[in-house]
Order: C-alpha cells, then sequence, then structure tokens
C-alpha cells in the first residue's frame, strides 16, 4: 500500500511534467493550427538554460528568474524567425520545418554544453523528505507537484475569467470568427507561443535535477504530449491537465505493477518478456482506445 | 505522368551508372561504395513507398520507418530461429508489415490533419518501444544476423550479388508503382488528395481507397527493411525511430513530393550529404537543420520538380 502511494505521488509528478509540457502545445495546435515538433526542444533548452544558471548563481530562485526570460526568448525568436511563416502553408511544411529545429537544437546544445548529460543538484533546502501518511517522499518532487497545480490554477483564471483567456477560447474554437471579428490574431499567437514557451521551459528547470539534462530529452516528452493531447483533446487546457495526470499515473503505476500481474496470470517465461514490453505500450493502448471511443478526445475544445 | 527527353537521358544515365557501379568498385577496389549506394537504392525504396501516401495520397505519416522495423525484424526473428530461406522470409517481411500497415491505417484513418500526424508518430513509438523490451531478441543492443539465402548459387554474402538484387528490387517497385499511379486506384487516391470531399459525394469510399495505399505502401517498407536488415546483417529497434521517418520523409521533400523518380535522387542527396558532410564534423546536423528549413520555405518542388517539365520545342 505505501509503495503503491508512492507510485501514485510519482505518477502525479511525472504528470505534471506532461502537463507543463502539452499545456503550451495543445493552445498551439488547437488554436494556430500549427505542428510545432520542436515544442520539446523549448523544454530542453529551459532546462539546460537553468542548469546552467543555477551552476553559476547556486539558487534555483535566480535561476528561475534568468531562466524565464531566456525561455520567452527563444521562444518569440523562434516564432518570429520560422513558425510565422508557416501559418499559412500546410501541415507537411511545418513538419519539416520544426523538424529542422529539433535537429539544429539537439545538435546545438551538444556543440555548447558537450555531449555528456548535465548535472543538476536538487536545491539543499528541499532535499529532506517530507512525511506524508508515514511515507518519507521526497520534498522536492512534492514541490513539482505544487508547482504544477499552481500553474493549472493559474492557467485556469486566465482563460476562464480574463479577457485574453476569452479570445484565447474564441480562437481554439473558431479561429477564423475571431479573425473576422478584427481581433489581433498576430499578437495572440505570439502570446500563446511564449506562454508556450515559458511553460515547457519551466517543465525543463524542474526536470533538471531528476532526470538527465540531455541532448534529446525535448522528444520523450514530445511525444508523451502528444499522446497526451490525443486523449486530451487538442486545444482543451482542462483535457491537458486530465490527460497528463491519467498518462503520468498510468506510466509510472504501469510500470511497477504490470510485470508482477502478469506473472500471475501467465507463464513467467512469457510474462517477464511482454510485461516490461506491455508496460511500456501502455500509454499508447490507452491513446488507441480513447480515440475509439472519443476521436476527439475527453475534452474537445470546439464545443459544437 | 509524361516524361520529357531530358529526364528520360538522366534515368538512363543513372541506371546504367547504378548497373555497372559493382565492376567499377571492384576496379578501384572501394566495396565500401556497393554499401553506400545499396543504402541509398535500399531508402529510395522506402522513400518512394511514403511518396506514394504522402505526395500522392495527401497522408502526413510520420510512422513510416515502422514497416522498414518490422520488414528487417521479419529477417532478424526467423534468423535467430536459424531459418535463412529468403522465400519465406521476404513474403513474412511483406505481409507482416502489411498486417500492421493495416492496423495501424484503420487507427489513424479515423482522424486526419494534425490527429494524423500525432497518431502515426505515437505508433510508431509503440513499436519502438516493443522492439526495446523484446530482451529475447536483442533488446535495444540489437541482433546480428545471417544473409538470407534465395538460392545456393546467388549467395548475398557476395556484396555484388546483394546490390544487384536491392538495384533489381528497386526496379520493380518503381515499375509497380508506376502502374499503381496510372491505375483507377491511384487516381481515386490523388482525387481523394485534391478534394475528399467531392471523392465521397461521386460514390467513393475514400477511408478504403485510403486504408489500401497506406497498407500496399506500407508492406514496400517493409520489403525496403528486409533489404536493409541484410545489407547491415544486423536489426536495431533503431530502424523504428521516429527520427528516421522523419529521414525518410526528408528524402521525400528534397526528391520532389508526388513524382516518382524524385524519392531516388532525395534519397541520394540526402545520404550522399551525410556521408560527405559527417566527414568533416560531427555535428553536421547543425548544418543540416537550418539547410532543412531553407529548403521547405525557398524549394519545395525538389530536385525532380527542378527539371524542366516538357521540351523546349513542344511548349
Amino acid at each position: 500500500m505505501t509503495l503503491f502511494l508512492e507510485q501514485l505521488l510519482n505518477g502525479m509528478q511525472f504528470g505534471v511534467f506532461l502537463f507543463l509540457v502539452s499545456a503550451g502545445l495543445t493552445l498551439v495546435l488547437g488554436i494556430m493550427n500549427v505542428v510545432n515538433l520542436a515544442h520539446g526542444s523549448l523544454y530542453m533548452l529551459g532546462a539546460y538554460f537553468a542548469a546552467t544558471f543555477y551552476a553559476w548563481t547556486g539558487s534555483l530562485w535566480i535561476a528561475f528568474f534568468l531562466m524565464v526570460p531566456s525561455s520567452l526568448l527563444i521562444g518569440i525568436i523562434v516564432e518570429v524567425v520560422t513558425l510565422r511563416r508557416l501559418y499559412s502553408r500546410d501541415h507537411m511544411d511545418q513538419v519539416l520545418v520544426t523538424f529542422g529545429l529539433i535537429l539544429f537544437f539537439n545538435e546545438g546544445v551538444k556543440l555548447i554544453w558537450g555531449a555528456e548529460a548535465q548535472y543538476m543538484p536538487i536545491p539543499e533546502s528541499l532535499s529532506d523528505p517530507t512525511q506524508i501518511f508515514d511515507i518519507p517522499y521526497p520534498t522536492y518532487r512534492l514541490v513539482i507537484i505544487g508547482v504544477g497545480l499552481l500553474v493549472a490554477a493559474v492557467l485556469y483564471i486566465l482563460i476562464s475569467r480574463t479577457k485574453t483567456g476569452m479570445l484565447i477560447r474564441a480562437g481554439a474554437s473558431n479561429g477564423p470568427m475571431i479573425r473576422a471579428l478584427g481581433v489581433n490574431i498576430r499578437l495572440l499567437y505570439t502570446i500563446i507561443f511564449g506562454m508556450g514557451a515559458f511553460l515547457a521551459g519551466l517543465a525543463g528547470l524542474m526536470a533538471g535535477p531528476i532526470l538527465s539534462v540531455e541532448s534529446g530529452m525535448g522528444e520523450e516528452m514530445l511525444i508523451l504530449a502528444f499522446v497526451v493531447i490525443v486523449i486530451g483533446g487538442i486545444g482543451s487546457i482542462r483535457g491537458a491537465l486530465v490527460a497528463s495526470i491519467l498518462v503520468g499515473v498510468f506510466d509510472v503505476v504501469g510500470r511497477s505493477y504490470l510485470p508482477d500481474l502478469l506473472l500471475r496470470v501467465v507463464p513467467s517465461d512469457i510474462a517477464e518478456t511482454a510485461g516490461p514490453a506491455l508496460a511500456s505500450m501502455l500509454i499508447y493502448l490507452l491513446m488507441i482506445l480513447v480515440l475509439f471511443f472519443r476521436p476527439e478526445g475527453l475534452f474537445p475544445a470546439g464545443g459544437r | 505522368m509524361k516524361l520529357n527527353r531530358i529526364k528520360v537521358w538522366l534515368l538512363v544515365t543513372v541506371s546504367g551508372l547504378l548497373l555497372v557501379t559493382p565492376p567499377i568498385a571492384l576496379v578501384l577496389d572501394e566495396p565500401f561504395y556497393l554499401t553506400v549506394i545499396g543504402r541509398i537504392m535500399i531508402f529510395a525504396i522506402a522513400a518512394l513507398s511514403l511518396d506514394l501516401i504522402l505526395g500522392f495520397g495527401g497522408m502526413i505519416s510520420l510512422g513510416h520507418a515502422a514497416y522498414l522495423g518490422i520488414g528487417a525484424y521479419a529477417v532478424g526473428i526467423l534468423s535467430f530461429y536459424g531459418i535463412n530461406n529468403a522465400w519465406l522470409q521476404l513474403p513474412v517481411a511483406i505481409f507482416g508489415s502489411a498486417i500492421v500497415a493495416f492496423i495501424i491505417g484503420i487507427i489513424c484513418l479515423r482522424t486526419s490533419g494534425i490527429y494524423f500526424i500525432m497518431i502515426t508518430l505515437a505508433m510508431t513509438q509503440l513499436l519502438y518501444f516493443l522492439g526495446i523490451s523484446l530482451e529475447t531478441y536483442g533488446g535495444d543492443d540489437g541482433l546480428p544476423i545471417d544473409r538470407s539465402i534465395f538460392f545456393e548459387a546467388f549467395d548475398l554474402g557476395d556484396e555484388t550479388n546483394l546490390y544487384y538484387l536491392i538495384f533489381a528490387f528497386l526496379v520493380i517497385i518503381t515499375l509497380f508503382s508506376w502502374r499503381l499511379i496510372n491505375s483507377r486506384f491511384g487516381v481515386v487516391i490523388r482525387g481523394a488528395q485534391e478534394n475528399e470531399m467531392r471523392m465521397h459525394a461521386i460514390g467513393f469510399s475514400t477511408f478504403r481507397y485510403k486504408l489500401l495505399a497506406f497498407t500496399i505502401a506500407g508492406s514496400m517498407c517493409g520489403l525496403s527493411g528486409f533489404l536493409y536488415a541484410n545489407l547491415n546483417e544486423f536489426v536495431t529497434p533503431e530502424y523504428m525511430h521516429w527520427f528516421r521517418s522523419g529521414e525518410i520523409m526528408i528524402m521525400v521533400l528534397v526528391g520532389g513530393m508526388g513524382t516518382l523518380f524524385g524519392p531516388l535522387f532525395g534519397a541520394a542527396a540526402y545520404l550522399l550529404f551525410e556521408e560527405i558532410i559527417s566527414g568533416w564534423t560531427e555535428h553536421w546536423m547543425v548544418i543540416f537543420g537550418p539547410l532543412l528549413v531553407l529548403l521547405v520555405l525557398f524549394a519545395k518542388k525538389g530536385l525532380w520538380g527542378f527539371l524542366p517539365d516538357r521540351d523546349q520545342n513542344d511548349a
């Protein structure tokens, strides 16, 4: 039971990373109708920036306040230099251009920081475990869950209570219409993209101490974010939150229990191969299942 | 698809060069050339199969390398159990990837646009992880294999024989694709890309046609996987990584989307570029990434598209 609770929390924490990456991406896909494969690179760059700033200053807070403008800057440069030219092009062009960006960024970080993974320690003030229901659980991971829920709450207020949020919602359900009503869609796009870049960077910063900061780390996240978005529904923040936690928990809990579970049902030699295989495929199977019954995702943003 | 004089001459020259490469490599004592050009021809088959659904059918699949992997693993797993008979391996590779493509197609073709791209990507990742977790067949270390055997007299262990086998398959697949594109089926597929609603309106179930095209393309790519496993004498989940799908897509773009011969030139351009420039610097992707961005933004017609469409005097 203790182990289960611990795995549940681990799943939540992983889900938070997924949420931070997919929240921005789902808006970019849903509102701007742009396939941005380079979103994972923004996450990776956030992690590299954070690791570097943290190593310079020794303070996670200063690293955070330096990371924010850097992530925003990179995001805006990417938007202005490449993506802006792609809004009117077809998806094929968007896929290839952003694939080119991935190649550039992945190799670029190797060029600047070297091929080996960057080390980023857990801040000392957060390194002691906290007791929850008598279970010692790493404080840092709890903070991650807390930050994620905080971001979700802020995003909720931003999107459901402010004028910008109203425009974002309107853009997600009917883009051409708000353009026709005279909304400055360019500015809206830049805001959305910058916000996405910041959230991805924040995920990178928090992932630094627990995952390895290395070239290519963004793509694992990107593909999982796609799975999250397909499950949650394109353009829906609420869908992204629910699906992220779902995918995070399914993945972590599945990996730790499925092999044992399978061992009780089928002969051990089959289970030993099939267990880990099934566990790593679990979330994709979940996605197929959702797609089969709800092709628009759990929370379609279209609102038809 | 009409060919003008320039294109015909170019194709004749290229085929001729491909035919005489082995004796030349033998004379120069550079067997390495055979491997490089063999790989180019294999990826030409893979890129052509992607071009069928992407260039002609408008289906942007980011998971096409999955079938390269299925075809390769068909060889690998059978070889693991000591079955090196190509007459068995080849059908397993082709039909195996056809079946997987059929299943993935049923799932993915329910959707379109951005969803289609994301789901094909997720499906290939699923197969990639499956390959990694199959410890019996090497997991992520991969699986060394023996080359397939068609006839005792035609030893594929000999690089020249393997080269000509690949060349023969490239010719067969190109002819097959040419027939396919110009058949009634091909016209429906192209029509569905241009205006799916209209094809519906005049009574075609575009889903079935697209699913069949997706399946055929998958099996063709499975064939290239069969050849690739033989060329490398090695099978690894890396064949199914989505970066490989991206590379195949780049070859289609560079060669010219929606053309029959473009993929061959695209594969040659990409792989030779990699071969040459990675000799200068291991960070060649830093150069290639921005180059790709520029290619998409400014040179989308591809190499084959830059050739003149018709002779000057018959305009």
